[in-house]
């Protein structure tokens, strides 16, 4: 009940519904009974009576108990659901909004699959609760007392036979639960390998095709496919086992009833129309009992999905904001590193270590190194994405958490080294930033970034749609949208994390170039492989596990005998090679 | 059907989420006939127990309550009979209630089997076929599409196959003989009481259908709430970076409230479902107490337990009748599915094999291609009257810019498509006439980005040859220097990796997919960008790894790197479908053609920044 409780503000707020549900409810249970009453009197006092002056109040009376029925079953089932889709809705809201805001250090931690998983399923189930499960439960035991009491009523002793069968039901009921959703599970968990199966096969098929392993492929597809089958046939069988003895067993009330039914009625210490109304009543009782299982499992089910909604809307927000925030407006992008020292996972070793530096506003720092060698964490602490383990982060002078962290990031644009990019227009995609900008300035970011060209070759041009993923777009076409949309939120400080890595070396030429112009009033980090891309930098950082290794400009690392003319070495030995040969032949 | 999702408020058009979701189609029956033929393996051993098992059980239903009615009440409670009479009626029943019982549970596993079996067949189809498809089928695709197709919509025909036909011959069963028995106990009743059966029939089909429309609309609607969650996860990283997360919680907020709108008229819809069923039951009832004990009054012809009989089948049609309702639903819902379906398994593979197809298991790998023309879509040629030569064991350097045609030679090698016209020869064999699996086992690509499959390191190698021991695995993997880096992971080859896992970097995923590619001993080998976006310390390994791999097997390189291209025995210069100029990196350089500007020009420019 305690996670009921953290939730409460969720579905409280509709808790009118609820019982407004429960009030119709309650109705509609009292008028179920009357049913089988109907028929007793018509088979006791009109027909057996010869009584047919009764029949116009008989039929009467039920239509009108049947009208309100229908009224109040409408109600009952309209407010149970609006109760729980308006819990819905607020839940998902929080979880939204809770979510945009969780720290990278919580998604690094993360399965996307995961998360989807608790915002389907576990908010489904958690609805199905609020709207049907807590009111099945008062609707089994409103209907168990209600035609228990009409039976008992009309006949004790043949009330106790009747129900002599029942505790049998009900254990059977128990057993055949605790049976049948393990095996559910199982098939859910046999689907979802088979899922995967599936999917890896159709994202890798570039893979799969290349090795030409189709067949291999299936073979392995097809011991998913049967392993699905046979634990579905499993449940099935232990679904034929079960419910019709569950129906067997209502069964035998009713030949029960027959039995000494026909006796008590041979006695006359009972009525024809009673008998009858039994029938009716026996299956009111063993509907809802069968029932009763599925209902118990769904609680424990929904309170294991409100404990997984409470782990996202109670965990902790690692980058606290301050609350005396110092201004923002005029940053001029003074970006200052002193003994910074990052660790992603406590016990883990550091990403950064003792990490120095001084980015003049305007300034261009390069970042190289190995994959793995700190480049991308230095970036991330500029904006706040994590906390630095020791030492200081400084954005003009001031520590970059006494920014307030949307007034901070404003003024910092990032092109991220996997391009993402949003299912909307590639107009949107470039103002996802700056949504206000207008239609020109956004041109003139693509332009900028060497994207118009082949945007406008599109059909659609700006208003092209993009899907899942960016779609149709080749990776360095993606990387220019992305650089474009830094671009338009007109930063003073902007991140080039590998920026151009996708694309061919006449592209990168064509965007380093503009990038040249673009970076002007900027401080820039730019971080890539090619020497090419960040030769020009004021000064060169140089990672390796997490330390600077040597900086300086360009030329001054030359020839020292360095990692960085290590790096040098390589990529430019190329370029002698081929071109110091043909300096022979020509 | 796809639609693009436009939110219905006006200010909510920040994300369009293009939907995939079945929407109803109209009736087809080939398309039905189509389905059914999958029942056909199972029409001769399953069908007919479960059949048997059904018809069992709803004859059981529809003798007992006249037993009870005509017999008991009338017979014995009623006509005076003895209480030895009633026991032998109750023991008769309890038998009858014994074969219902092993009827259902017969019944139920039968038709389970029936559905999961006609299911696994009627998706191993669907994914074998899907298999053979060409690359250009998956380009133009979105993997979700296709996944949907092979998951989801075989999924909603699992019920159809299950339940759905034994169900439609066993609620015909029952209402037929119902109204047949009523009929004959009292014609007048009968077609008193029947006036609720088109009713019922109305309320199944017409109202169900409505309020599955507006269901629907809540499973789009929450569908793209579905895929904005996914994306917004996926993309959380730059939201922050850019400070979005006001804009895109104002964003869904309005989503949330669309599908809330909408969630709330299905359910009020459904709502009033069961109060339109009850009060129709209500009538039945009503006309059979008034009408009935009319009769008994005034017509010798109808007994008490005849009215009790009529009491027991006015109970029984409502759920017949809702189930025909349902399953013509199902149908419509089937037909959109199985439409989706069948337009994977109509989609031709580009190649097919001849009946006397040669086997190509041992080859040298010497290609030659005549006169070969290619064109992907009868407007665009990729390749104009092309002819070359790949000697066994020499490595041939495809360079040329995007579009140029040096995809497609590769593509033609592996016989992915065939020529439009001229012809292509491995060994002298013209590929059309080859088995395609025997040609494929000896040709490997390996591509720029590799997948990697959820499994260990091992498995993820072992990929290349499925047969291969752990030693040939770790020998591959030793050879193109991968050893190293696998070793110092946690649990060596052991190491559980997959494809969105950060475990590997995308060098080591290139050294891995090298490995791979070895242990498949190939003959012909094609790299297909493969060293393209890796650190430079990493690409120097790479090399080394490469010229081990492309160790005495015909390899074609399609690459932009001039270092890896530069060491090959023949560059073939291509633009725009033709072979513009090849030789081996000297005699180009000499020549000062093409390929000279080219290799200048990428150094120039970068000098000049």
């Amino acid at each position: 009940m305690e996670t009921f409780k953290k939730l409460k503000e969720f579905y409280w707020p509709y808790k009118r519904f609820f019982f407004l549900s429960l009030l119709s409810l309650f109705f509609v249970t009292i008028i179920t009974v009357a049913y089988p009453i109907v028929v007793q009197i018509a088979i006791d006092d009109v027909i057996k009576e010869k009584n047919y002056g009764l029949v116009p109040i008989l039929c009467l009376s039920f239509i009108g108990l049947m009208i309100v029925k229908s009224v109040a079953t409408f109600f009952h089932q309209f407010l149970g659901d609006y109760f729980g889709i308006s819990a819905v809705f607020s839940l998902r809201d929080a979880l939204y909004k809770k979510l945009q805001r969780l720290s990278f250090h919580y998604y690094d931690n993360a399965k996307t699959g995961d998360l989807m998983s608790r915002l389907t399923a576990d908010v489904e189930l958690f609805r199905f609760f609020l709207s049907f499960g807590f009111s099945e439960l008062i609707r089994i035991l409103l209907l168990v007392l209600s035609s228990l009491s009409v039976m008992l009523y009309f006949s004790v002793p043949l009330a106790l036979a009747t129900m002599a069968s029942m505790p049998f039901l009900i254990v059977l009921v128990m057993k055949f639960d605790k049976k049948v959703h393990p095996a559910f599970r199982q098939i859910r968990k046999s689907f979802g390998r088979l899922n995967t199966r599936v999917q890896e096969n159709i994202s890798g098929m570039n893979t799969v095709k290349s090795l030409s392993k189709e067949d291999f492929e299936i073979g392995r597809f097809s011991d998913k496919g049967d392993d699905y089958r046979q634990h579905y046939l499993n449940t099935a069988t232990i679904w034929s086992k079960y419910f019709p003895l569950m129906e067997f067993m209502g069964n035998v009330s009713v030949v029960v009833l027959l039995a000494f039914g026909g006796y008590l009625y041979m006695n006359g210490s009972i009525s024809l129309g009673a008998i009858i109304a039994y029938f009716n009543l026996i299956w009111y009782l063993v509907g809802p009992l069968m029932n009763f299982g599925f209902v118990v499992n769904m609680f424990s089910q929904s309170k294991a999905s409100g404990e997984r909604l409470l782990e996202i809307l109670e965990s902790d927000d690692e980058i606290k904001e301050t609350t005396s925030p110092v201004k923002a407006e005029d940053v001029k992008g003074h970006v200052a590193f002193k003994d910074v020292t990052l660790t992603y996972v406590e016990d883990d070793d550091e990403a950064l270590k003792d990490v120095t530096f001084d980015a003049p506003p305007g300034k261009t720092i390069g970042l190289i190194g190995a994959t793995g060698s700190g480049k991308t964490s230095i970036t991330q602490l500029i904006t706040r994405f994590y906390e630095p383990e020791q030492g200081e982060v400084l954005l003009d002078g001031h520590s970059v958490s006494e920014y307030s962290l949307k007034e901070m990031r404003k003024h910092i644009g990032f092109v991220l080294q996997e391009p993402f990019l949003f299912s909307t227009s590639i107009k949107d995609n470039i103002a996802y930033g700056n949504p206000e900008a207008s239609m020109d300035e956004i041109i003139d970011a693509a332009k900028r970034a060497q994207a118009h060209d082949f945007i406008m070759e599109m059909p659609k041009g700006y208003d092209t749609l993009l899907g899942e993923r960016g779609m149709g777009l080749s990776g360095g076409q993606k990387q220019r949208i992305s650089i474009a949309r830094a671009i338009l939120v007109n930063p003073k400080v902007l991140v080039l994390d590998d920026a151009t890595s996708a694309v061919d070396m006449e592209t990168e030429f064509k965007i380093q170039k503009a990038l040249k112009e673009v970076m002007k009033g900027r401080t820039t980090f730019i971080i890539a492989h090619r020497i090419s891309s960040l030769k020009h930098a004021d000064e060169i950082l140089v990672l390796e596990d997490g330390k600077i290794v040597e900086r300086g400009q360009h030329e001054e690392l030359l020839d020292n005998g360095g990692p960085y003319q290590r790096i040098y070495d390589i990529q430019y030995q190329d370029k002698e090679a081929i071109l110091g040969k043909n300096k022979q032949h020509a | 059907m796809a639609e693009t999702m436009k939110a219905k408020s006006p200010h909510l058009k920040r994300f369009r989420y293009t939907q995939d979701i079945a929407v109803d189609k109209p009736f087809n029956w080939q398309q039905l006939v189509r389905l059914l033929k999958y029942v056909k393996p199972y029409a001769k051993t399953v069908m007919p127990i479960a059949i048997i098992a059904m018809l069992v059980s709803t004859a059981v239903r529809l003798i007992v309550p006249i037993l009870i009615g005509n017999q008991i009440v009338d017979k014995v409670l009623e006509g005076g009979g003895t209480y030895q009479l009633l026991l032998s009626y109750v023991i008769g029943i309890a038998v009858l209630y014994l074969l219902s019982y092993i009827g259902n549970a017969v019944r139920i596993k039968y038709v389970n089997i029936l559905g999961q079996n006609v299911v696994y067949d009627l998706r191993h189809h669907l994914f074998s076929h899907v298999q053979r498809l060409s690359n250009r089928f998956f380009d133009n695709r979105s993997a979700g599409s296709i996944i949907v197709r092979i998951m989801n919509d075989i999924n909603s025909l699992q019920e159809l196959f299950t339940n759905g036909i034994i169900n439609l011959l066993m609620d015909i069963v029952t209402l037929v003989s119902i109204v047949i028995i009523l009929l004959v106990i009292s014609p007048k009743l009968a077609l008193a009481v029947m006036v609720i059966i088109p009713i019922m029939f109305y309320i199944s089909t017409k109202l169900r259908k409505n309020i599955r429309k507006s269901w629907q609309d809540v499973r789009i609607q929450q569908s793209r709430v579905n895929s904005h969650l996914n994306e917004s996860i996926q993309g959380v990283r730059i939201t922050q970076s850019f400070s979005q997360e006001d804009n895109n919680t104002e964003y869904f907020h309005g989503v949330n409230d669309d599908t809330f709108n909408s969630w709330k008229t299905a359910t009020r819809k459904s709502a009033m479902f069961r109060p339109f069923v009850e009060m129709s039951n209500a009538i039945g009832t009503v006309i059979l107490i008034a009408y009935g004990s009319y009769l008994i009054i005034n017509d010798p012809g109808v007994s008490v337990g005849e009215f009790v009989t009529f009491t027991f089948f006015i109970g029984m049609f409502w759920e017949p009748i809702s189930r025909l309702g349902q399953m013509y639903n199902q149908l419509l819902m089937a037909m959109s599915a199985s439409e989706r379906i069948f337009e994977f398994l109509d989609e031709k593979p580009n190649v097919e094999e001849k009946e006397d197809a040669v086997e190509m298991d041992d080859i040298q790998g010497h290609i030659e291609f005549d006169q070969v023309q290619f064109a992907y879509d009868e407007d665009r040629i990729a390749l104009h009257e092309i002819s070359l030569e790949m000697k066994a064991g020499q490595t041939v350097a495809l360079v040329g810019h995007t579009g140029s045609g040096k995809s497609t030679i590769a593509n033609l090698i592996n016989r992915f498509y065939d020529p439009t016209k001229g012809s292509v020869k491995i060994d002298g064999v013209d590929l059309r006439d080859t088995k395609l699996d025997g040609l494929r086992q000896n040709i490997s690509v390996v591509l720029q980005d590799t997948f990697i499959f959820s499994g260990t390191i091992m498995e993820n190698i072992r990929f290349g040859r499925p047969d291969a021991t752990d030693e040939e695995v770790m020998e591959s993997a030793k050879v193109v220097g991968a050893d190293d880096f696998i070793q110092r992971l946690a649990d060596g080859y052991e190491t559980e990796v997959e494809e969105r896992g950060n475990i590997l970097s995308a060098g080591e995923r290139q050294l891995l997919s090298f490995a791979r590619a070895l242990l498949a001993n190939p003959r012909i080998i094609i790299l297909d960008e493969a060293t393209a976006s890796i650190d430079t310390e990493t690409e120097l390994k790479i090399q080394n790894a490469l010229k081990k791999l492309l160790n005495g097997r015909t390899a074609i390189i399609i690459a932009h790197r001039l270092s890896t291209i530069r060491d090959s025995d023949n560059i073939i210069v291509l633009e725009n479908g033709r072979i513009l100029e090849q030789g081996n990196h000297e005699e180009l350089m000499k020549h000062q053609g093409e390929y000279y500007g080219l290799v200048k020009s990428q150094f120039q420019m970068l000098d000049q920044l």
